[in-house]
């Protein structure tokens, strides 16, 4: 029997006085998926990292290929085969990928001529083993988020990787995207490549994975067969106690009509004439795939990119949204997608993220008080259940699912009528996700209505009361919440609902 | 809390070092009326730190100001010389900075345009502008402007307090009023502002607007101290100026700065030159050492924050 790829035993790291990993052990068999799973703070990233040589781990023992290995640096690691492939791409945007990958490939001098020629076949070469269709002319920042992953793949197989570590890869990909990454990945299998797989989404381990380990406060809880385990065993194992019920019960009957949509479209939004109801108490989910339109309806409707055919009503009032301070000041509020980037100010302590938005632009002599702002923010770390050590805490310091629920904050502190949500559980563990769909839930008994995107279905079957299905920049579909994946499915890609 | 304001408390040592070594080894930096008429020489670039630190937290910069501030001068001083009063000359020199700061911001905000090559051609803009005007004359203002008819002491007194309110104003405004906090949060994350409902072009604008405006108020501080207006008094002021919120902890990246920093930041930088004639060093090494005093700021920044943002680091993670 051949050794294993990778094996680690008894890792013991520790920052400060954190102990992240508490004796972890973990192994790599050639040609196998090996799914990583835990909560966020389990230790995932910290075993991750340790792998890549990033961390020097404080004890226990690390092989690869069945030698023992000592002073793992971040450079030694490429050089035994190992390549991690993170969620946000590291390439560099204005050069060609033919250039991204012949500057990971190659290390040479600074006074080495480029071989424009060479480069350009390999980086050919590379791409096609795994089937991308790109261009090797293509500039990087010219490419989408999944192709972007195939580049850093066709560097990590071009670089002799026999371990490849892929960390949340499909978290920005939609579904069709998605199959395309898992044939990729099973290719990778068949070539004897070890992969290493950390994804929060339970279908995915179950789709390509062939064993499994759950880490839980820097413990391994065990390593099994996917097969031998079944969804609800998986979620005992993470969190370590029995979720019965991931998604709150619909319990509201739905109110009034709130928002009103007639033929709403913009050009520069790359949306046209939708038409959709959202009442008071309601929750729809609107559900697509990438680039179907769903974040740009949201964009319109926040005022980012206005529409300009169309009407809306906003409680039986037609209204005109110009900028994001219309919508504000009409009572909209918008949680957005990527909120490391945008949903909220890593550098801002918590109660400036807070008040932030009711601060209004209009009256910018308006007098903070001190306490008031302190007072409100404090509420909201109850309410939420944000985990952080004061008002005070920067942004930066949060979890991303305390993160998440800072930025809803911000919104319900303007008290809206309409809450938009893009994305609200991406990249948050099954813990906080739980969380932050009970307070959706609650906020609808208040009788806010709630537009919510997801990417991810069982969210959005689980959570909406109706879901409108968007494809090509407009509403194909609307269906009740009770419908099925495959029914969504059907609808987001194009064929008939039967 | 030392964490937090680390910055300041260094600077607040440094400068405190510096006086205590004044007091035993050169008494005669605090007589009185010498000490008195330094101060008030230096009053209108700490009006100009003030509006500099917003701009630079705000992420932008404003490399024109030494320009403005010329102009500001000679528009004051051409009315005053036909016999405007006062109160008219202050109101049309904050009048003339306001203009230049809307036009610097209009093409920053609006037209998204970087605000150093911005700045960098009105700056040109206008000297050139004024040179033409004045073909380098030199104005002669009427006594009633010198110590604004208030006599020297009590001129210099009451510039010296009026600069010391304005940056206890601005450094409170800073904190409490919701438009300082959109400078804040325009400077870190100009999208994330937008999708909270600030219009982070309006604030860009503003913030030059008030720039353009202390820079008149400076103009006028700075011709009461002298019986002629040059054209040329401005030149080399924005330097003065950014090396004060760079010393003070204004970070260059936005969104990080307190008026604190930059008020012990301008003090310890204006006390070399005097420091250095009382210790009867020659006075050509003020630059060197003024130089000196940023580099070791900026390298204290880099030190601190090496973990954080090196991007060295954070690339091979």
């Amino acid at each position: 029997m051949t050794p294993d790829l990778l094996s680690l035993t008894g890792i013991i790291k520790s920052f400060g006085s954190v102990r992240a990993l508490k004796g972890v052990s973990f192994d790599l068999r050639a040609g196998e998926v090996h799914a990583l799973l835990g909560e966020n703070g389990a230790g995932k990233s910290t075993l991750i990292k340790v792998i890549t040589g990033a961390h020097q781990p404080d004890g226990g023992t690390l092989a690869v290929g069945g030698v023992a290995v000592a002073a793992l640096t971040p450079a030694r690691a490429r050089d035994l085969g190992i390549a991690c492939i993170y969620q946000q791409p590291a390439l560099f945007p204005y050069l060609s990928v033919a250039e991204n990958i012949g500057l990971r490939l190659k290390k040479s001098g600074p006074f080495s001529r480029t071989r424009w020629k060479e480069q350009r076949a390999c980086a050919k070469e590379l791409l096609e083993r795994i089937g991308a269709e790109i261009s090797p002319d293509a500039e990087v920042s010219e490419l989408s988020m999944p192709e972007q992953q195939l580049v850093e793949i066709a560097c990590a197989l071009g670089t002799g990787a026999r371990i490849v570590i892929m960390d949340e890869p499909t978290a920005s990909l939609t579904q069709k995207e998605q199959h395309l990454l898992f044939a990729v990945v099973r290719d990778l299998r068949a070539r004897g490549i070890g992969v290493i797989y950390i994804s929060h989404r339970l279908e995915e381990i179950f789709a390509l994975a062939d064993r499994v380990t759950i880490l839980r406060d820097g413990e391994s809880i065990g390593t099994n067969p996917v097969a031998d385990l079944n969804e609800a065993q998986l979620i005992r194992m993470m969190v370590g106690r029995e979720v019965s019920q991931i998604y709150p019960p619909s319990r509201s009957a739905p109110g009034d009509i709130v928002l009103s949509l007639k033929k709403l479209g913009s050009r520069a939004g790359g949306v046209r004439s939708v038409t959709l109801d959202v009442r008071a108490g309601e929750i729809v989910g609107l559900a697509g795939l990438v680039g179907a339109g769903r974040t740009e309806l949201a964009r319109v409707l926040f005022g980012i990119t206005p529409a300009d055919s169309g009407a809306i009503t906003l409680n039986g009032q037609p209204i005109a949204i110009r900028s994001p301070r219309d919508a504000v000041s009409h009572g909209i509020a918008y949680v957005p997608e990527d909120r490391r980037r945008h949903g909220i100010i890593l550098e801002m302590p918590i109660a400036h993220n807070i008040t932030l938005a009711i601060l209004r632009a209009f009256f910018p002599l308006t007098l903070l008080r001190d306490g008031a702002e302190t007072k409100l923010a404090q509420q909201f770390l109850f309410d939420l259940g944000i985990k952080a050590y004061g008002p005070d805490a920067p942004g930066a310091s949060l979890s991303g699912g305390n993160q998440q629920k800072v930025s809803v904050a911000r919104w319900l502190a303007t008290n809206p009528k309409l809450l938009i949500l893009d994305e609200p559980t991406q990249g948050v563990d099954i813990g906080a996700k739980a969380e932050i769909h009970k307070i959706i839930r609650d906020l609808t008994r208040d009788g806010l209505a709630v537009l919510m995107i997801s990417s991810d279905l069982p969210e959005i079957l689980g959570m909406s009361d109706r879901i409108g299905v968007m494809r090509g920049g407009t509403l194909t579909a609307v269906l009740d919440g009770k419908t099925d994946a495959h029914t969504v499915m059907s609808a987001a890609l194009g064929k008939e609902v039967a | 809390m030392i964490q937090k304001h680390f910055r300041e408390l260094s600077i607040a040592v440094a400068l405190a070092l510096l006086l205590v070594a004044l007091a035993v080894f050169a008494p005669n930096f605090f007589a009185l009326q010498p000490l008195l008429s330094r101060l008030t020489a230096q009053t209108p670039a700490l009006v100009a730190a003030i509006g500099m630190t917003l701009i630079i937290v705000s992420r932008q910069i404003d490399i024109s100001i030494g320009s403005q501030f010329g102009m500001c001068a000679v528009v004051a001083g051409v009315l005053a010389a036909k016999g405007v009063p006062l109160p008219g000359v202050l109101l049309a020199s904050i009048g003339a900075g306001a203009v230049m700061g809307a036009i610097n911001g209009a093409l920053v905000a609006w037209l998204r345009l970087p605000s150093i090559v911005v700045t960098l051609a009105t700056m040109v803009t206008w000297a050139e502008a004024l040179r033409l005007w004045q073909q380098g004359r030199l104005l002669d203002l009427p006594e009633q402007v010198k110590w604004l008819a208030l006599g020297q002491t009590v001129g210099q007194t009451t510039l010296v307090v009026f600069a010391a309110a304005l940056v206890i104003f601005a450094a409170w405004a800073m904190r409490n009023l919701a438009a300082g906090r959109h400078v804040f949060a325009v400077g870190n994350d100009a999208e994330a502002a937008r999708l909270a409902g600030i219009d982070p072009q309006r604030v860009t604008f503003g913030v030059f607007v008030l720039m353009g405006a202390l820079i008149g108020i400076a103009a006028v501080m700075s011709i009461a101290q002298s019986p002629q207006v040059q054209p040329t008094c401005g030149d080399g002021l924005e330097l003065k100026v950014i090396a004060a919120c760079v010393v003070g902890g204004v970070a260059v990246s936005g969104g990080r700065g307190s008026l604190l920093g930059v008020f012990l930041g301008f003090l310890l930088l204006a006390n070399v030159n005097p420091a250095l004639t009382h210790f009867h060093t020659q006075a050509y090494w003020e630059k060197a050492i003024q130089g000196l005093v940023i580099l070791l700021a900026v390298a204290a920044d880099g030190v601190r924050s090496k973990k954080a943002i090196n991007p060295v680091v954070s690339a091979v993670q």
